[in-house]
């Protein structure tokens, strides 16, 4: 690391700002050995999910002769049923984003913009809440939603086992703490000018939050959003846990079954696992810079 | 702020109940699905129970606790193996990732390339990243072996199923990711610190390392503990990882897998899963307690 840091202290030292790079050869063959090694398992899952079986069962996996082509991942998504597990997550996904930082955005308003006595033990409580293991809740949610008894019209296990609802609610509840540690602190900087303006022609609470606040965060709305999508989408244990029928599983929780059932067949895992990540990919190079804004909000603050 | 107070004063019934509002719905939301049944797992540990009937909870005083401790075979592998998981992200994936962020940092051509690509496996779910590295590391067909040389002979490592590698094979795997993650908040960490410190240093004849290790690691103090913190609570939620490969059996045996399988299955011993969860809380409590104190300590006081 300390030749490697070299060259920039050096410019730093011996040259003035905006001049030319100096050509940072050692870094850049560090960082390319790195960079290849990182993506070796993406681009031989991308490989793998290409070539189909017949041509690696006869020369191979390590072998490049064959046809290249897509059919692995029209065999993966009609056989391992990627279009209903795509429709769960978003069933889940989106509710559970629009709820979290609707009920976040009350609760850092709350803490943020009105001072009273506690403000600072509430924020507390929810962003202690986020930092838990999920497995220390497990136990007791999963109990609670076995044993509430619903309407079979409303849920066909009879309770809330099964369920998206289960998935959203926990998901939120979990999600707020972290939503709110964020806007809050985004909020407390803007200028307190705002309201007091718009109070002395007599605005209302929900006023001030409604039509004051909430347009001026839209950038941590913008940055949380994008962050929050990856999260749920992503979130693997509540539908492991809450959800016993397959059909219902979002795709993340879900691959883990098409393990099994692609178990002989690499190169239809392999297209699976790409299928599963194309809507995050598509997410972050769209939103990339609220995907990484998002990102370092919560960590601004220490 | 004298301000703010004049303002509650000014406050009218409509706007008080608008605000009880405001933090009575999130709070109830907290409460009901976070913070109660945290204490209901603290309760359970003392009890013994099979999940079917309510009434059949008995009180079992701290014998969840001592069979835990005494009896039950995965617990002391799962604690040795939570360890070795802080260890080995405290010590490879983090200053890995903080030796990518200090590279990217110099003004090279390509950098937003090799930050992307150093980012990518951070946008994947971790039960994802198992699947992936499934198809690297298998023993047969797996790249990993091929590189080796191994494929295809006796001496070929089924890296994810031999419990004596499998955990490093795993750990592997999850540093993929964490290191990206990392690398992104000291590059923000980085951007923050005033290029003068750097400047005056060099001015003070400090060489590279110096100046790094003595003005600027000590600058990015905030992102330092954020990063300490989130790296001994990854640790303790490691999960998706090891339960995607074999379910957190046969050498992956971590506490936060011990307290699933204790509630799902067959035998559903709720009085030990939640035994199990509770000294998860008691150590996750721990950085908790320290990142939140650090965070709210200065305000608590100034209020």
């Amino acid at each position: 690391m300390t030749t490697l840091t070299t060259p920039r202290l050096a410019r730093t030292a011996a040259e003035p700002a905006g001049s030319r790079p100096k050509r940072h050869y050692a870094t850049h063959l560090v960082l390319i050995v790195l960079a290849v090694m990182w993506l070796l398992p993406l681009g031989w899952s991308l490989y793998t999910a290409l070539r189909p079986i017949e041509s690696t069962n006869a020369h191979g996996y390590f072998s490049i002769a064959g046809p290249y082509n897509f059919d692995n991942f029209v065999t993966a998504w009609n056989q391992g049923g990627f279009s209903k597990y795509f429709w769960n997550s978003a069933l889940i996904t989106v509710p559970t984003v629009i709820l979290t930082l609707f009920f976040a955005s009350l609760m850092a308003f709350a803490v943020s913009r009105v001072s009273w006595k506690f403000n600072i033990a509430l924020l507390i409580l929810f962003t202690a809440g986020n930092l838990l293991p999920p497995q220390v809740l497990a136990a007791p949610l999963f109990q609670m939603f076995k044993h509430l008894e619903l309407p079979y019209w409303f849920s066909d296990s009879g309770s809330l086992l099964n369920t998206y609802i289960s998935v959203i609610v926990v998901d939120t509840a979990f999600q707020i703490g972290f939503c709110t540690f964020v806007l809050s602190n985004y909020m407390k900087a803007l200028s307190h000018d705002l309201t007091e303006a718009a109070l002395v022609d007599g605005a209302g609470i929900w006023t001030q939050y409604w039509s004051i606040i909430m347009p001026l965060c839209r950038p941590a709305f913008a940055a949380l959003g994008t962050l929050e999508v990856i999260f749920i989408y992503n979130d693997f244990f509540w539908p492991l846990l809450f959800i016993q029928n397959g059909d219902r599983l979002p795709v993340t929780t879900a691959i883990n079954n098409l393990q099994g059932v692609f178990l002989s067949n690499y190169n239809l895992l392999a297209a699976g696992a790409t299928i599963t990540v194309i809507p995050t990919l598509i997410i972050y190079l769209v939103l990339q810079r609220q995907f990484v804004a998002g990102l370092t909000l919560g960590s601004s603050k220490g | 702020m004298p301000s703010i107070r004049r303002r509650v004063r000014r406050l009218s019934r409509r706007d008080k109940i608008v605000l009880t509002l405001m933090v009575a719905v999130p709070t109830l939301i907290e409460l009901a699905f976070v913070w109660l049944p945290t204490l209901f797992s603290i309760g359970l540990s003392f009890t013994r129970w099979n999940g079917l009937d309510v009434n059949d909870i008995h009180a079992a005083g701290t014998d969840n606790y001592a069979f835990v401790v005494k009896d039950y075979p995965p617990f002391w592998p799962a604690v040795q193996h939570n360890v070795l998981w802080l260890v080995f992200l405290a010590l490879i994936a983090t200053p890995l990732g903080l030796l990518l962020a200090v590279l990217l940092d110099q003004k090279i051509r390509g950098s937003r390339i090799y930050q992307s690509i150093f980012f990518a496996p951070v946008m994947l779910s971790l039960a994802l990243v198992g699947v992936i590295w499934q198809l690297f590391y298998q023993r047969d067909n797996g790249l990993l072996n091929f590189l080796l040389g191994t494929a295809g002979t006796p001496s070929a490592v089924d890296w994810f199923g031999d419990s004596s590698v499998n955990i490093w094979a795993a750990l592997v795997a999850a540093t993929w990711r964490h290191s990206g993650y990392v690398m992104l908040l000291y590059l923000a960490g980085l951007k923050g610190v005033d290029p003068a410190l750097k400047e005056a240093a060099a001015l003070d004849g400090a060489n590279a390392a110096q100046t790094f290790f003595r003005v600027i690691f000590p600058a990015m103090r905030p992102i330092n503990i954020v990063i300490v913190v989130i790296t001994i609570i990854e640790s303790l939620r490691a999960f998706d990882i090891v339960y995607v490969i074999n379910r957190g059996t046969n050498g992956l045996e971590l506490i936060s897998a011990l307290v699933i399988q204790n509630l799902v299955g067959e035998g559903q011993v709720i009085g030990v899963g939640s035994a199990l969860a509770t000294i998860l809380l008691v150590i996750s409590l721990v950085p908790i307690t320290f990142y939140l104190s650090r965070t709210f300590g200065k305000e608590a006081k100034e209020s």
